[in-house]
């Protein structure tokens, strides 16, 4: 197979892949679907694979190292994806709602969804039509409080299937569109278990004495929990974060966006330790990567953020998938942008050897 | 399934070459004659009886959507809008724009950079097709653009685009199948969305004694922040426009409707909204006047992503219509 056509049929893979992770439900806290193809993937590759207290799905690939201690990295992806939650039901059926991570009002009218109650039933988020409205109406924004979900059926005919607490799904079918990029919901951050995966499949072909743990984490939406947890319980030496960036486009200020199709945006700031940043910068100059610095002051937004204070603390590191419309229902990647997402992070690991751990000290 | 079929067809206003040939495959076989003209309005003639009477049933193919009036450098592409939708409703969408039908999604500020803060007017809001810079086949100033929304069925309950009026063309092609003592002009029109445009000149050209306008009309039985009589109900059976902002329906074709429901116990109800307004606004003013009525399946959410409608009252405006055109020549004597 010339290089042309394998990198044609990895590229296919990699879309398969994000179609299959996006597709499935994981709203946090309730990632039990998601959570069974990404373990169904990430088994593939690697020797060992559970799932933790909290839902967190964790893969362990063994290194080849021989001394008495093992070292170990962490990869964490975060498996949950934002939604919403039934709070009313009212008269006439009409569901009222609230979200569950953070969510953006303003994509929601209009937007088909599916009501994750005793059996999946299909609705739509009402948006009343022009020549309904009150005059002035239509330049109004419209609150939480004044949306709600109408699937048709009556309040009786809900009544067995939909309770107060039931989890909603924003819908939006997988589609690929041109120039190498796919839209769905969930890509964030069903793409940085892509990468996971994609990592550890690398990896079968590249010698790495390091264990490597690969985690798709819960609750990420909700304040890093499933990384807080899981990485209490391992104690890695290293962990790195794989969460997805701000792509440009209109209207995204240009100090604040990395483009797509640029490479993987590698974490700078006080939440990444120093030395790990700079060995992505160099592993990406020597292999002519392209590749992006993210910037930033403020520790959060990441798993990266719990990873760093577990316990007595881990050098931790941020890969990001540069991706526009986030937390929208048509987030949109570049496929190229998850593959050398997952080629730096496999020569990272490849690389990764008791002398970087020592330097990690800030001696 | 005919709804279905319909629904996902495109055709936005000034545009509904696709949707026209669904159609004019669904009706040639059961018609007489079937033609075109200069705009584009589709005519299914089936003659009956021995009379001139000529009744004019109409229904408009068009729907609202996107015109790209600009491709970025970057590739990024610009619209305005083809007919009444809320700038609210299209934040975080998908559509498909022109005949290639090129996948693109409506792109947003993240709310973590402050979007979602006001109201985006569609003027500052872009499609993505994925292209990093400006390429005619996947989009150019004039291609049009439809939501990119599929059928689905759940029970009784049909979501999907367009159902105004793809529910309209749906009641006319089953009405076209049946035999009556009169000459039947089914026209499907254009441009509707743009003010009524398609039926000003099918109306002149067809000539007719009646016209029945079909359409797909609001449903507002919805949650509303004042206590008002909703426009229409979801399963309220189909629904007789008495007045709308375009015309005064006739009244001998009101009578005619609501005294075959009764009789023959189907399901309507009155549109209790004034507003909007519908092919028989043009119907009614043509050459020497035309007595018209509008009848409707009522549907929520029209004019947004998606719409949601219930298969009885579909069935039900096709039965009313089926009975009370038999009665045409009750009024035809009447007058």
């Amino acid at each position: 197979m010339n290089h042309a056509l394998k990198r044609e049929a990895m590229a296919l893979e990699i879309k398969e892949l994000l179609k299959e992770l996006t597709d499935a439900p994981g709203i946090s806290g309730y990632e039990m679907d998601a959570g069974q193809v990404a373990m169904k993937h990430l088994k593939e590759y690697s020797d060992e694979v559970e799932i933790d207290k909290l839902g967190s799905v964790i893969a362990l690939k063994r290194g080849e190292q021989t001394n008495e201690k093992r070292y170990k990295i962490l990869l964490a992806a975060h498996l949950d994806e934002i939604g919403l939650m039934v709070i009313k039901i009212e008269d006439g059926g009409f569901i009222r709602i609230t979200s569950v991570g953070g969510i953006d009002v303003t994509i929601l009218p209009g937007q088909s969804v599916t009501i994750l109650g005793k059996e999946m039933i299909k609705g739509v988020v009402g948006a009343k039509p022009p020549h309904l409205q009150e005059p002035g109406e239509s330049g109004k924004l419209i609150a939480m409080d004044d949306l709600y979900i109408d699937t048709g059926r009556t309040k009786e005919e809900l009544a067995d299937i939909v309770n107060v607490g039931t989890l909603v799904r924003i819908e939006s079918e997988f589609i690929e569109l041109n120039g190498g990029c796919v839209s769905a919901r969930a890509m964030d951050d069903r793409a940085g278990i892509a990468v996971m995966v994609e990592t550890l499949r690398r990896l079968k072909e590249r010698r790495h004495d390091w264990d490597v743990y690969a985690i798709a984490t819960a609750q990420e939406e909700v304040g890093g929990i499933g990384a807080r947890t899981t990485a209490f319980t391992l104690q890695p030496d290293i962990a790195i974060a794989i969460d997805v960036t701000f792509g440009d486009g209109p209207g995204i200020p240009e100090r604040r966006a990395y483009p797509l199709g640029k490479g993987p945006a590698i974490g700078l700031g006080p939440n990444f330790h120093p030395k790990i940043t700079q060995r992505f910068r160099d592993l990406a100059g020597e292999y002519e990567m392209p590749n992006q610095l993210d910037a930033s002051p403020y520790p959060g937004g990441t798993d990266a953020y719990s990873l760093q204070v577990s316990r007595a603390g881990i050098p931790a590191g941020l890969i990001s998938i540069p991706l526009r419309n986030m937390h929208s229902t048509v987030e949109t990647l570049k496929l190229d942008d998850v593959k050398r997402c997952a080629e730096l992070l496999s020569i990272f690991i490849a690389r990764l050897d008791s002398k970087f751990q020592e330097e990690l000290k800030c001696l | 399934m005919l709804i279905e079929k319909l629904s996902n067809a495109s055709g936005v206003s000034g545009n509904e070459k696709e949707i026209r040939q669904t159609i004019k495959d669904e009706v040639t076989p059961l018609v007489d004659e079937v033609t075109t003209d200069s705009m584009g309005n589709l005519f299914a003639t089936k003659k009956g009886g021995d009379n001139s009477l000529k009744v004019m049933l109409s229904a408009h193919i068009d729907e609202v959507g996107l015109f790209v009036d600009q491709v970025e450098g970057s590739g990024f592409v610009r619209f305005k809008k083809i007919g009444g939708i809320d700038d609210r409703v299209l934040l975080s969408k998908k559509v498909l724009i022109g005949e290639n039908k090129t996948p693109g999604v409506i792109g947003l500020k993240p709310v973590h950079l402050g979007g979602g803060s006001a109201v985006i007017g569609s003027d500052d809001l872009f499609i993505d097709v994925g292209a990093s810079a400006k390429d005619d086949k996947l989009a150019k100033v004039g291609d049009t653009a439809v939501f990119a929304t599929k059928f689905e069925q759940s029970g009784d309950i049909l979501r999907g685009k367009a159902f105004d009026d793809r529910a309209g063309c749906a009641v006319l092609i089953e009405l076209l199948k049946g035999s009556y003592p009169f000459t039947i002009v089914g026209v499907f029109t254009v441009q509707e969305e743009l003010g009524l445009r398609g039926a000003t000149i099918a109306a002149y050209n067809i000539h007719p004694d009646f016209a029945f306008a079909l359409e797909g009309t609001t449903a507002g039985d919805t949650p509303m922040k004042r206590d008002v009589s909703p426009s229409t109900n979801l399963c309220g059976g189909p629904a007789i426009t008495v007045m709308d902002r375009s015309f005064i329906s006739d009244k001998r074709l009101v009578k005619l409707l609501e005294d075959t429901a009764k009789k023959e116990n189907i399901p309507y109800q009155f549109k209790r909204t004034i507003t909007g307004g519908t092919d028989s606004g043009a119907i009614h003013l043509s050459r020497g006047g035309v007595p018209s009525v509008t009848i409707s399946v009522p549907v929520r959410y029209i004019h947004s992503p998606v719409g949601l409608m219930n298969i009885n009252d579909l069935n039900n405006a096709i039965l009313l219509m089926s009975k009370a055109l038999q009665r045409i020549p009750e009024i035809e004597e009447m007058s």
